[in-house]
């Protein structure tokens, strides 16, 4: 696998200069590079990055289905995690892959976001 | 106990001293049915004590029988009744009737009064032989005793029970409803419960209506000015609550719960509602700040590794992969070989156009299903046709178009100047036909106006009413007949410039690219297919443009053509009236010997760059195309582009292979060179030159599959060549038996390729199965075959076009085995390629270590033959021998002598 070294070394860099009025700028390039290297990934259709209410945030796809994947995802997210609390107060839910005969859209959850990845594996 | 506990309980609403009254009430009533029986007794007993009280059996009165008793009463001892059936019931009347006749001498006089009262009408009588209680019978006076006499087993079971019931569980016996019976009690509660006397006092306090809401005016006062002032309110005891309680009543009473319950559905009135609404969405500044802030970058980071990992797993391996699928397909081919024959779908012949003629070439119309076009041309040798030369001037050989919907009719011919030895449809639009006469010319036809007829008449025969209805009135006359339509050529290029003799191989050039004079290749700007390729066995290939030249070089002669030609009939296409007997080619490459003088004369000839289609387009793509040109034929208004703005391609391979009439395969390229002295434009000299084939060379493909892998078929054996690979062929078939005529790669699998025998069998051979004989042969025809041509309609339909000598079309239809590859055919084949050509540079190599070993064995014997021959010289070797050691010796001794100055150097020869 391929390791993530700058996304470290950034991170420390970013937190050294924490409340610096460069650091939004620093902390938004950040964010694109990352998702830029998702992006580059083999298949990758697109990426959306959603909100804790399923507004998208950013997208590399077109606003319909954008709307429609966050807004979807959003309320299947929220049910599988309620799903995992409920069997273990303790757990929670730290991805969510759904393969269908198309591709497979990868849910990546958090207590704010969600990251959304859609990829072919085999084009 | 008589009194029902329900309505004993009854009485909750009964006061303190009721349920007293009750209870002394119901303890005297027990008393009094408990020992009703013992009063009666006990009256008895202050008369005549018989009863056996005294021994705990009151109910028992022992009597004494005599033997006339007996007799009356049929109760003798041991008659009526034994010892083991003690009993007997006697009629109370009888007892009566019994005691009114003898009176005092009756034995029941004792208990006449008994008799009397005895409340049953059956008195039981018991044998007491024993004499328990003194006498030899005894009455029972009680019903309950008689009964349990009569049952003695059950008294004594029930005994055991009451005996074992300390020990037994309690079983609960839920209450049975029993009809209330009044004993009274509801006197006791009426009596209980509180009514009103005393009539309500009623109180009206009324107040001015306009006295309602008015303001209230509060003010100071001295409390003392005024008497009574003020009142104190001080706390006090209140004595209502001290009064101490001394008996509570209470009464509690068993009633069935009672609920009261009702449902009822809710009617909703249906009424239309529609909902809006659009997804809440961020602005651009707000995304921006979310985009920037820290926990986003936090989060994608987290996140990140996460995805990752899901997104490389799904990279190294497809789960998507159908491991079952795979492992069928691979069972399957090796299995069944049941179905893989070629099927016979549908064959075309006519007797009229066909009648002594021969099939040259076959087209499958590139975007019409079920169309197909099959050259026609005589058959005939050399010698015959020159014969017959000024008959066959009246009969033209066309080109007929078939259709599965009507396999006797031809739906179309195109007319030919000459016989037509190849045709190719152009890929870029399936109307536009070029083909190769046999005169030498190139024939170009514009079918646009019947492409509709041909789209209908895939619709078959039903379908042909109602397309009838929306035809020109002309072609509806032809179909009513039946009659196929003549179309005319557009355009023949001019005898002088082109071919001397039969074209034997044309093709399109591929719509991205074009040729200029030296064979330099250009983009293709207008992305449609301008140029072709003819060849002939006149020793040279031809490139020609369908653009029309620069009005410059047209001469006078040639516009008074052009005039001319505007005159012809108006059913005739314009398309390409520009080129119209005055086309000339834009190369002429030839292929000169390099050894010899001289030149091949190739026959067929197959480009890097070549289309293959013969699959069913998809119908868009075809029609984007010219919408680039609005709705006019995008071949009317053809110029040629300055070649200066045009681009060079250098990836374009201008290789070529070439098959030629005596049997070898050429390999060449088509740019021209400048001649260093003259200047002047000369072709290349062939790169390769191989003679592999025995004949005519009759087919040269390139493989559907792998861009370098080339298929020839001639004389009586076939190769398979590799672009690149020098040493000759990778594979080469040994000579078969029947001679070769035409081969053609399959479509879908890279293995497969059918080659036609001239005894009209047709060898399919599998390259993954075998190499050394075609895995099967079938027959087609009883004439040669002439032209294969495969097609994909589906992938679920293969169909397989083969012509024979006689004019026949077959269409098979190709089996699944032989259609659909298994799962990695295509790599296979290729490795098998890859073997072939290491085999072949092994093979080279491990000749020349052959002839490299057998040189210096050669130079072995040699040298131990002279070795050996040392012993037994001839007599000239011998002389010469002596003759070289005297004049060593001499050298020698001279030397010497020298050396001792006994001699000077000239001395010797003076």
């Amino acid at each position: 696998f391929r390791p993530c070294p700058i996304a470290t070394v950034a991170r420390r860099e970013s937190r050294s200069h924490a409340g610096d009025s460069s650091c939004a700028s620093l902390a938004m390039a950040e964010v694109e590079e990352t998702l830029k290297r998702i992006q580059a990934h083999k298949g990758v259709i697109g990426t959306i990055v959603v909100n804790a209410e399923g507004i998208p945030i950013r997208t590399t796809l077109d606003n319909s289905t954008t709307v429609q994947y966050a807004g979807l995802l959003h309320q299947l997210t929220m049910k599988a995690r309620s799903t995992v609390r409920d069997i273990d107060p303790q757990n929670d839910l730290t991805f969510l892959r759904i393969r269908s005969k198309k591709h497979e859209i990868m849910v990546a959850p958090d207590k704010e976001y969600l990251l959304i990845v859609i990829q072919n594996p085999c084009e | 106990m008589l009194d029902s506990p329900k309505s004993s309980k009854s009485s909750a609403l009964s006061a303190k001293d009721s349920v007293k009254k009750l209870k002394i009430k119901e303890e005297t009533k027990a008393k009094g049915s408990a020992k009703g029986k013992r009063k009666q007794l006990g009256k008895k007993d202050e008369e005549v004590d018989i009863s056996m009280a005294s021994m705990g059996h009151p109910e028992i009165f022992p009597l004494v029988f005599t033997g006339k008793t007996q007799e009356i009463l049929n109760c003798r001892i041991n008659e009526d009744i034994t010892e083991e059936k003690p009993y007997k019931l006697l009629k109370k009347e009888d007892i009566i009737q019994d005691m009114k006749t003898r009176a005092a001498v009756s034995d029941f006089h004792p208990v006449k009064k008994i008799v009397l009262e005895y409340p049953g009408e059956e008195l039981l009588i018991v044998l007491d032989s024993e004499f328990k209680y003194g006498q030899n019978f005894y009455l029972v006076a009680t019903e309950e005793a008689k009964e349990s006499f009569l049952n003695p087993p059950e008294a004594e079971e029930e005994e055991a029970d009451t005996k074992e019931g300390t020990t037994e569980e309690y079983v609960y016996k839920p209450p049975v409803r029993k009809p209330w019976v009044s004993l009274g009690s509801e006197k006791e509660i009426e009596e209980e419960s509180v009514n009103e006397s005393l009539r309500k006092i009623k109180y009206m306090i009324s107040r001015v209506r306009r006295e309602f809401g008015s303001k209230v005016k509060f003010t100071d006062r001295n409390a003392s000015s005024v008497k009574d002032g003020y009142i104190e309110c001080t706390s006090y005891q209140d004595k209502n609550f001290i009064i101490k309680k001394l008996e509570k009543d209470v009464g509690a009473q068993v009633i069935p719960k009672v609920k009261e319950m009702s449902t009822q559905t809710k009617w909703t009135y249906p009424r239309n509602a529609a909902t809006q609404y659009f997804p809440r969405e961020f602005s651009d500044e707000e995304k921006e700040l979310c985009l920037s802030s820290e926990d986003l970058k936090e989060f994608i980071i987290s996140v990140f590794l996460r995805v990752e990992i899901a997104l490389q797993q799904n990279e190294i391996m497809n789960a998507f992969f159908d491991d079952w699928k795979a492992l069928a397909e691979d069972e399957s081919t090796f299995g069944g070989k049941s179905d893989a024959y070629l099927k016979e779908y549908q064959s075309f012949t006519d007797l009229h156009y066909l009648k002594h003629r021969t099939v040259s070439c076959v087209c499958w119309h590139p975007t019409i299903y079920g169309i197909i076009a099959v050259s026609v041309t005589e058959r005939l040798s050399y010698e015959e046709r020159i014969a017959q030369s000024g008959k066959l001037l009246l009969r033209k050989s066309p080109i007929l178009f078939w259709s599965f919907s009507d396999p006797i009719h031809p739906q179309l011919m195109l007319e030919c100047p000459e016989d037509v030895y190849c045709f190719e449809f152009c890929p870029s639009d399936p109307n536009i036909i070029a083909g190769g006469c046999m005169n030498g010319q190139v024939v170009l036809w514009d079918i646009s106006e019947y492409e509709e007829k041909l789209q209908n008449a895939k619709t078959g025969a039903g379908g042909s009413k109602n397309t009838a209805v929306n035809m020109p009135t002309f072609i509806q006359a032809q179909q009513s007949g039946k009659e196929p339509h003549f179309v005319r050529y557009c355009a023949v290029s001019s005898i002088e410039y082109g071919h001397k003799t039969v074209i034997t191989d044309i093709h399109w050039l591929p719509d991205y690219f074009e040729v200029n004079r030296m064979g330099i290749a250009f983009e293709n700007r207008i992305g449609v297919c301008v140029q072709l390729i003819t060849c002939s066995p006149d020793c040279s290939i031809l490139f020609w443009d369908l653009r029309a030249p620069k009005p410059t070089i047209q001469s006078s002669f040639e516009k008074a053509k052009e005039e001319k030609a505007i005159e012809a009939p108006p059913d005739v296409p314009t398309t390409f009236k520009h080129l119209d007997l005055s086309w000339r080619p834009l190369i002429k490459a030839n292929l000169s010997k390099s050894d010899t003088s001289g030149d091949y004369s190739p026959t067929k000839i197959s480009l890097a760059e070549e289309h293959f289609h013969y699959r069913m387009q998809d119908k868009m793509q075809y029609q984007i195309k010219p919408e680039i040109f609005g709705d006019e034929n995008p071949y009317k208004q053809l110029r040629v582009p300055s070649a200066k703005a045009l681009k060079i391609l250098e990836n374009i391979p201008t290789n070529f292979f070439v098959g030629t009439e005596d049997g070898e395969v050429i390999y060449s390229d088509w740019k021209m060179e400048r001649e260093s002295d003259s200047g002047r434009l000369i072709s290349q000299k062939p790169a390769n030159k191989y003679t592999i084939h025995d004949g005519v060379v009759r087919t040269i493909q390139r493989s559907p599959f792998f861009k370098d892998i080339i298929l020839s078929v001639g004389g009586w054996n076939f190769a398979i060549w590799k672009e690149g690979v020098t040493s000759g062929p990778i594979l080469q078939s040994c000579c078969s038996s029947k001679r070769y005529t035409v081969g053609h790669w399959s479509l879908s699998r890279a293995g497969v390729f059918f080659i036609g025998r001239e005894d009209g069998n047709i060898d399919i051979w599998d390259l993954l199965e075998k190499t050394h004989e075609p895995s099967q042969t079938q027959n087609i025809s009883i004439s040669m075959i002439t032209c294969i041509k495969p097609w994909i309609v589906s992938s679920k339909q293969h169909f397989l076009a083969i012509s024979d000598n006689f004019g026949t079309l077959h269409i098979l239809e190709i089996s699944w085995t032989l259609s659909h590859p298994s799962s990695n055919e295509r790599a296979s084949v290729d490795h098998y390629f890859e073997r072939e050509v290491k085999h072949l540079d092994y093979f080279e190599k491990r000749q020349e270590f052959r002839a490299k070993e057998r040189r210096e064995l050669e130079l072995e014997t040699q040298r131990k033959k002279t070795r050996v021959a040392g012993g037994q010289k001839s007599r000239e070797q011998m002389e010469e021998q002596l003759n070289i050691n005297y004049a060593d010796f001499l050298d020698e001794e001279k030397k010497i002598l020298t050396g001792l100055g006994l001699l000077k150097a000239t001395d010797r020869f003076a």
